[in-house]
């Protein structure tokens, strides 16, 4: 069996362009996930999470962004390595929907509400599965079923503004689910609800994977999330992945500082006295031109002259890579 | 839902009652004695006086309004003074021409307008865009009378593709009608094409940075129908409010188009019963059209329900 990841990104770079000139909001992000995998995608707002997953998708918008540089490498069902960086667009849209499907943050506003919740299901199976309507319309049904919408043969006749944040969360991931996606890319997809519907989802997304063996890209800055369901971890800062390892490791031995302040804000440990919340009252860094030392330093409680010259490479070693030239003095 | 629609049916009586009551104060502001004026200069005051009792004239306002409405809410709008006819008849046989010129320069206007818009908002900012968006422009700041004249030359004068005017024989074929309103309706068309060409780009632009947007994409679903079936279905409201409204204000008569391809249109008698202080006639035809603009208004809003399922009555 092929044991090459499901989705591997490499050395990643999409730009903008905007008014004020080309903005690079993703610069060097390494990543990757395999079949039967949940990996988390974290760091703060405007760190780059949500373009990575757009560029994996092929859906920057256009034509502002554009992948510049890196490849997106996802290996197909047929066992067929493709970099979707440079897939022509008709090719990428094949897969997105059946092979790489995603979930968004806002479940009150990503379903159409001109259309009934069955609908929206059906179009993407009818589409993928090539399935006739009343079939299709009979697995959106089942999907409803699957992600524990109760009654669901009468729901998926009804238009998502008859239900609630939660109720629309579960069709999207029946939506994202239809199907059979071996990627599942989920933007933030608890963020925008209840914590108690939080859970449930959480929970659904979680059986859902074990029951049909995806990967999973979880996209959140959410830490507790991070704990409950990923396996792996990785961490963004500024556009780039400043470390990445396995849940126990990361929550363990944070190597990077930006790592350990993130999880030192987690409120458990910030009762400890364990020098918390250093980090939160600092603003967040813009993302400057490549190469001029690293872009944590500024907020850095470690930082030194060496942080701040050159560019700083990502350091692998085993399971596990940061960047950062002081992780071995200052957290060692 | 019926009960709501029966709550603003009685809305548009109220709204019918107001205009009524419009239409009828304001003639009377009109200055000068009616019944004076429809007997001219050699008229005896014996004769003027007992004209004005024939017409009711000489009874107080409020009591000549009363049973002015007791005429028009069954149906009689009373008697033409110049054209030897009842109202109703003379708006009748004018009705015609008006509602397929209508209905044909709408249809203009909406194949013209709404695929121009959509075209327009998907590749905004693009070269098609400024062509588009300067071309609507243009036709929304071209007089319809210069437009109407340019069309009779070229295509009916020098081509002779078209009749150059009029509404063809009484009891001509459809065809041949058709003929006569190509031009004028092509007109208005390209003229009323300009507002719905800006809605239908404005509310396209609105949608298409939707999330659902976002979502039809990430589905898979081809680029054509993201916006044709995710968008367009989204935008509906905003162009079907303006082409409705486009639709209605062509009904109460497009008067200098009208005026320029000789159509006996309801817009047509309005201006010859205004310079021959044709009383009844002119309050006769703006209480049609009120009535029509007003029904018009009331299918937009039932038309709602359909494209857009939140909305309900």
């Amino acid at each position: 069996m092929d044991k090459s990841p499901l989705l591997s990104i490499r050395d990643l770079e999409v730009r903008f362009r905007t008014e004020e000139g080309e903005v690079t909001p993703v610069r060097g992000v390494t990543l990757s996930v395999g079949a039967g995998e949940t990996v988390a995608l974290v760091g703060e707002s405007g760190s780059g999470k949500s373009v990575t997953s757009l560029a994996t998708m092929g859906l920057l918008p256009r034509p502002a962004g554009r992948v510049s540089g890196g490849q997106i490498l996802f290996r197909k069902r047929s066992g067929e390595t493709v970099d979707l960086a440079t897939l022509p667009s008709s090719d990428l849209r094949k897969l997105r929907g059946s092979e790489i499907a995603m979930i968004f943050q806002e479940p009150m506003t990503s379903l159409n509400p001109v259309l009934t919740v069955g609908e929206q299901i059906a179009e993407s199976v009818r589409l993928h599965m090539s399935l006739g309507h009343a079939a299709a319309l009979k697995r959106a049904e089942e999907m409803l079923e699957l992600v524990e919408i109760p009654n669901a043969r009468r729901r998926v006749h009804e238009y998502p503004h008859q239900m609630s944040g939660g109720m629309r969360q579960r069709v999207m991931i029946a939506l994202a689910m239809s199907c059979n996606p071996s990627l599942l890319i989920a933007d933030e997809p608890t963020t925008a609800l209840d914590v108690t519907i939080q859970a449930q989802i959480l929970v659904l997304i979680e059986r859902l994977q074990k029951e049909l063996g995806m990967g999973v890209l979880f996209i959140t800055h959410n830490l507790g999330v991070v704990a409950e369901i990923a396996d792996r971890v990785t961490v963004m800062y500024a556009g780039q992945v400043v470390e990445t390892g396995t849940v126990g490791a990361i929550f363990r031995t944070p190597r990077h500082p930006y790592t350990s302040a993130l999880l030192n804000c987690l409120p458990a440990r910030a009762q400890r006295g364990e020098d918390g919340r250093r980090v939160v009252q600092s603003i967040p860094g813009s993302i400057g031109p490549v190469g001029d030392g690293c872009a944590f330093a500024p907020r850095c409680s470690q930082a030194a002259d060496v942080c701040r010259t050159g560019s700083i490479m990502l350091e692998a070693e085993m399971e596990r890579s940061v960047r950062c030239v002081r992780w071995r003095e200052a957290f060692a | 839902m019926w009960l709501k629609l029966g709550r603003r049916l009685g809305s548009l009586l109220i709204v019918m009652f107001l205009v009524a009551a419009m239409v009828f104060f304001l003639t009377r502001l009109a200055p000068g004695d009616p019944a004076a004026l429809m007997l001219g200069d050699q008229a005896t005051a014996e004769d003027i006086a007992r004209l004005r009792q024939v017409y009711g004239l000489d009874k107080p306002i409020l009591v000549q309004f009363v049973l002015w409405l007791k005429e028009i809410a069954t149906g009689n709008l009373g008697q033409s003074i110049f054209l030897q006819r009842p109202v109703v008849q003379a708006i009748a046989e004018r009705a015609e021409p008006t509602f397929f010129l209508a209905l044909f320069s709408v249809s203009v206007a909406a194949l013209v307008g709404i695929p121009a818009g959509i075209v327009s908002a998907v590749w905004r900012g693009r070269l098609v865009d400024q062509i588009v968006s300067g071309l609507a422009m243009l036709a929304a700041n071209i007089p319809s009378f210069w437009l109407g004249l340019i069309f009779i030359q070229l295509f009916a004068v020098r081509l002779g593709w078209f009749p150059v005017a009029g509404y063809g024989e009484p009891g001509a074929p459809f065809l041949d009608r058709l003929m006569h309103l190509a031009l004028p309706a092509t007109v208005l068309g390209i003229v009323n094409s300009a507002l719905i060409v800006r809605f239908t780009r404005a509310s396209m632009l609105d949608v298409l940075s939707d999330d659902y947007v976002r979502t039809a994409r990430s589905k898979g679903v081809s680029e054509v129908r993201v916006v044709l079936r995710h968008a367009f279905g989204n935008a509906l409201v905003p162009i079907i409010t303006v082409v409705g409204l486009t639709a209605a204000l062509l009904v109460g008569g497009a008067i200098v188009t009208e005026t320029v391809f000789g159509l006996p249109g309801i817009g047509n008698l309005v201006v010859s019963a205004v310079l021959r202080r044709d009383y009844p006639v002119i309050q006769g035809a703006l209480i049609v059209v009120a009535a029509i603009y007003v029904l018009i208004n009331l299918l937009i809003d039932i038309i709602y329900t359909f494209v857009d399922p939140r909305v309900r009555y």
